[in-house]
């Protein structure tokens, strides 16, 4: 009667229009459902900044709400890097925004026609590209402005001479995991939901269909408790972005200004 | 024991980390609250701080998860 739904079914990637075999030095590249929802976001951030860069006296509504992200980035940096954080306002607005978006786009209900709605977040393969470019700039800024005295990072201040050799590690460690954890951290909230979603809406589904009774009951509560987490997975979307930025302005602070 | 078994037995342990590390963040919220309660003034000013404690809070549990999920569906 039952028939088992597969909550992981929603994060497959497939290609479509036909591109399965395009390939490009011997790697297959098909335009997939990730590759279209990641176009998505961006053309959606395109019109959004473009429409909102009227630079009028008055700001309009559009205007405003384009505003307000960019001072709630560059406050952002301000408060966590200082003066010297200004130049990475539009690396850190751009990658909030298109994190945003994306957890935004992936939980539009486009089931109800049809479509598959995808978070490429879902996946660590985006996430970890997203978080391992936020460490390059760390590494490279780190580098080219303090060069090898960068390394005194991994010696927080007063250190005594003796701990040297055990801190040293500790805190080299501690900054190379910092590009998994940066990626791990998104893709994890972002399928974990999605996953808790499904789950729920597979209880709905089999609870209909082994009787009303079943349905009334366990049904709707499934479905009322759905459309809560539904809520939590917007608060979630928003957070996740936030911690995302924030962090990668906490990082950048640690190569722009040392300890 | 059987080894079908023993994966989802250790998945089910793994939600147990899943639950320790909501009582983190809910740590991380109820001692932020009760700071900015005493203080209100400074709070908005420590948000930044909030946001990193829950995040490494919340890492913990999320790993936990991550685990269970290699033990269903990888391992």
């Amino acid at each position: 009667m039952s028939g088992k739904i597969d909550p992981m079914h929603q994060f497959a990637i497939e290609p479509l229009f036909g591109t399965d075999h395009l390939a490009l030095g011997g790697f297959n590249i098909a335009f997939t459902n990730s590759a279209l929802y990641m176009v998505a976001a961006a053309v959606v951030l395109w019109i959004f900044v473009i429409g909102g860069s009227k630079r009028e006296l008055v700001p309009g509504r559009w205007q405003a709400a384009v505003e307000y992200f960019t001072t709630f980035i560059s406050s952002l940096l301000l408060a966590n890097v200082g003066e010297g954080g200004k130049k990475y306002i539009p690396y850190v607005f751009s990658l909030f925004m298109f994190i945003l978006l994306a957890n935004f786009l992936g939980m539009l209900p486009l089931g109800v026609v049809g479509l598959h709605p995808f978070t490429f977040t879902s996946h660590f393969t985006a996430t970890g590209v997203l978080a391992i470019l936020s460490f390059s700039i760390v590494l490279i800024v780190g580098f080219w402005k303090h060069g090898f005295h960068f390394f005194s990072l991994f010696i927080p201040h007063g250190t005594p001479l003796p701990m040297i050799p055990v801190i040293f590690p500790i805190e080299l460690i501690s900054f190379m995991v910092r590009p998994f954890s940066l990626g791990l951290r998104l893709f994890v909230a972002m399928t974990a939901g999605h996953v808790l979603l499904k789950v729920l809406a597979g209880f709905v589904i089999n609870s209909s269909n082994a009787g009303v009774g079943y349905g009334l009951t366990v049904g709707t509560a499934s479905f009322i408790l759905m459309i809560g987490i539904s809520a939590l997975e917007m608060l979630v979307a928003v957070i996740q972005a936030y911690v995302f930025a924030l962090l990668t302005s906490v990082y950048i602070n640690d190569a722009e200004n040392l300890h | 024991m059987d080894a079908e078994a023993a994966k989802v037995l250790g998945a089910g342990l793994a939600a147990i980390g899943a639950g320790i590390a909501a009582l983190g963040v809910g740590n991380v919220f109820a001692a932020f609250l009760e700071g900015a309660l005493r203080n209100p003034g400074a709070a908005d000013g420590q948000q930044g701080r909030l946001f990193i404690g829950f995040a490494a809070a919340e890492l913990l549990g999320l790993l936990a998860f991550v685990i269970a999920m290699i033990l269903v569906f990888v391992a």
